[in-house]
């Protein structure tokens, strides 16, 4: 919870990560290069004095993880959205079995997502159903974009990606977030194409599907889609540090967000541990547009409560104390945004 | 070397650089000598050799190698060059790129079956983008700065608009996909070319400023990356340029 201007916050960080990117883990050179570039990403765009030293960031661990997010980063509840990358890394980059553990470890402050991939077929949907009973499944992460053999990704929409949908509604894992943004070796299946999405979501209305990284490097595609439909969201992460380095474009992007897709479409999160909440946090609350941006009209306490947590509990049924609840619901699925979008898209 | 020719002698130098402007990300819709994806330049008696680096070891391999293959392409139309080479540095398919563009292989030939024939229609979607995001910046400077309204805009002509750098940009990306740069040609159109109804304005260009704060995101995240990746290499971001060749 953050607490600001006689106003309370729940705060849900809907991506975090616990990773080994430790030599010791690394199985070939692209394992050194990934952390190499995440740590890039860190120290581009953190403030100074919440960048860390090299050998820390490439591993943490649970303990540290527990501080920088609950102790001294004010979320109330995390979410795991792991990268398993096991073409790089001998246990995987994101630590499974660990951050498992750390949410045992914690109830009610940690959910632990994970992950499928269609091309493993029958062998797969197999795997999901004892994972989804094993790690009590409320959400999956999902790499679209990732190699895999002789195959250069998939689309949500290939028949056997719709057989693992089908049995996510099955499961009751009904937040599918999605991987559209900075990627490992995507080829000609367009790493950032958002069509995918547009088209499952239209087919399976009862599950959520949000778009980490709001679809940059393609905002505009992800925001006409999103428009379109009902059941998509934004994820925030790895656009939010530009409140730092860049505000003026991060309210731009903001603007945009809000206008197309609307304030209980869009989740907070910090990308931890790429950046630390506790800065975002405060600079986000502390956020207003930049003088002279007219264009958009200004940020309300509302919208940042809905945006830094009520909707990601709205999504993961969390339980919010009631007195960082809003008097209207947050998620608000119905809600008008981008007007004439729709009219322009059915004409 | 008894002879060492500077590159303002020659003149060469300029010309190469001037060639590799002309070579653009098409996602940043800029050159990639302004991005300070050229590394170095060295010009000896055999021919020119370029060092080209991205912001991070994973940047698309598709866009990488467009940007290789282009400057390549811009490098042997130069006059008196001799044998070009173009090099992608600390890429984590530098090798196969490299290779690839060593034998001419071209996008298919180097990549193998994991490839699509030809990189065209990628290119032509983020020429798209670049037109849409080039024609936002000039309508809104227009409304901005003249008292002309969004009621009329529908019969913006290209000779109503104001010269400048956001014209020219606007008339070079119109070229780029085949549209027309006659005085009388309309201002607003869709992805086509077509015009816009007087109605569908407001909403078109909406969707024009989405894919202009899109396109300088990228280019604000590639920028701080390419610099934190080289921030230790002597003289940062600018080219090296060596110049060897004896003056003939």
């Amino acid at each position: 919870m953050y607490e600001h201007d006689g106003e309370k916050y729940f705060v849900v960080d809907a991506h975090i990560a616990l990773w080994d990117g430790r030599e010791s883990n690394q199985k070939n050179i692209h394992g050194k290069q990934f952390i190499d570039c995440f740590y890039d990403y860190h120290k581009n765009l953190s403030p100074e004095d919440a960048v860390w030293d090299y050998d820390t960031y490439t591993y943490y661990g649970g303990q540290r993880l527990l501080k920088d997010l609950f102790e001294d980063g004010y979320v109330d509840h995390a979410i795991f959205q792991p990268a398993i990358l096991g073409e790089f890394y001998r246990t995987g980059f994101g630590q499974t079995e660990e951050a498992l553990e750390l949410t045992r470890q914690n109830p009610g402050k940690l959910t632990y997502n994970h992950a499928w991939d269609p091309r493993f077929g029958e062998e797969g949907l197999r795997q999901l159903r004892e994972d989804a009973a094993r790690m009590n499944l409320k959400g999956v992460k999902l790499y679209t974009a990732e190699w895999h053999g002789d195959s250069r990704g998939w689309k949500l929409d290939d028949p056997w990606a719709r057989r693992y949908l089908e049995e996510c509604l099955e499961l009751g894992i009904k937040n599918i977030h999605v991987h559209k943004g900075p990627t490992i070796r995507p080829l000609d299946r367009d790493a950032f194409d958002v069509a995918d999405i547009d088209k499952v979501a239209t087919d399976y209305t009862d599950l959520n599907f949000i778009v980490e990284h709001v679809g940059l490097p393609r905002l505009e595609d992800f925001c006409w889609i999103a428009t379109q439909e009902s059941n998509v969201y934004g994820g925030l992460a790895v656009a939010m540090p530009f409140i730092h380095t860049r505000p003026g474009y991060f309210a731009q992007i903001l603007g945009e967000l809000l206008y197309w897709i609307g304030e209980d479409k869009i989740l907070f999160s910090s990308d931890y541990a790429i950046w630390t909440p506790k800065w975002l946090v405060e600079k986000f609350v502390d956020f207003q547009l930049p003088a002279g941006q007219s264009e958009y009209a200004p940020i309300t306490v509302e919208q940042k409560k809905k945006i830094l947590g009520l909707n990601a509990a709205a999504l993961y049924d969390l339980d919010v104390p009631a007195e960082l609840r809003l008097p209207t619901n947050a998620g608000d699925t119905g809600a008008e945004v981008a007007a004439g979008a729709k009219e322009a898209v059915a004409s | 070397m008894s002879t060492v020719t500077p590159a303002a002698q020659t003149g060469l130098a300029s010309e190469v650089t001037a060639a590799l402007a002309t070579v653009v990300d098409p996602e940043l819709d800029e050159p990639i000598t302004d991005l300070g994806f050229v590394r170095s330049i060295r010009i000896d008696d055999v021919g020119v050799t370029v060092h080209l680096r991205l912001p991070t070891s994973f940047c698309a391999p598709n866009f990488a190698y467009l940007m290789a293959a282009d400057a390549q392409d811009a490098l042997r139309r130069v006059p008196g060059a001799g044998r070009v080479m173009v090099l992608l540095d600390d890429h984590h398919d530098s090798d196969r790129i490299n290779a690839g563009l060593a034998l001419n292989a071209g996008y298919r030939g180097t990549f193998g079956p994991e490839a699509e024939d030809s990189l065209d229609e990628l290119r032509r979607i983020f020429q798209r983008k670049a037109h849409t995001a080039a024609m936002e910046r000039c309508v809104m400077a227009l409304l901005r700065t003249t008292d002309r309204n969004l009621e009329d805009l529908h019969e913006l002509t290209l000779g109503e608009l104001p010269g400048g750098p956001h014209k020219e940009a606007l008339l070079r990306r119109r070229t780029d996909i085949g549209l027309g740069i006659r005085p009388d040609d309309l201002v607003v159109v869709d992805e086509d070319g077509r015009p816009v109804a007087q109605s569908a304005v407001p909403l078109r260009l909406r969707y024009a400023k989405a894919v202009r704060v899109s396109v300088e995101g990228n280019a604000h995240f590639c920028r701080g990356l390419l610099a934190t990746r080289y921030d230790d290499e002597p003289g940062g971001l600018s080219t090296h340029i060596t110049d060897t060749r004896r003056a003939s």
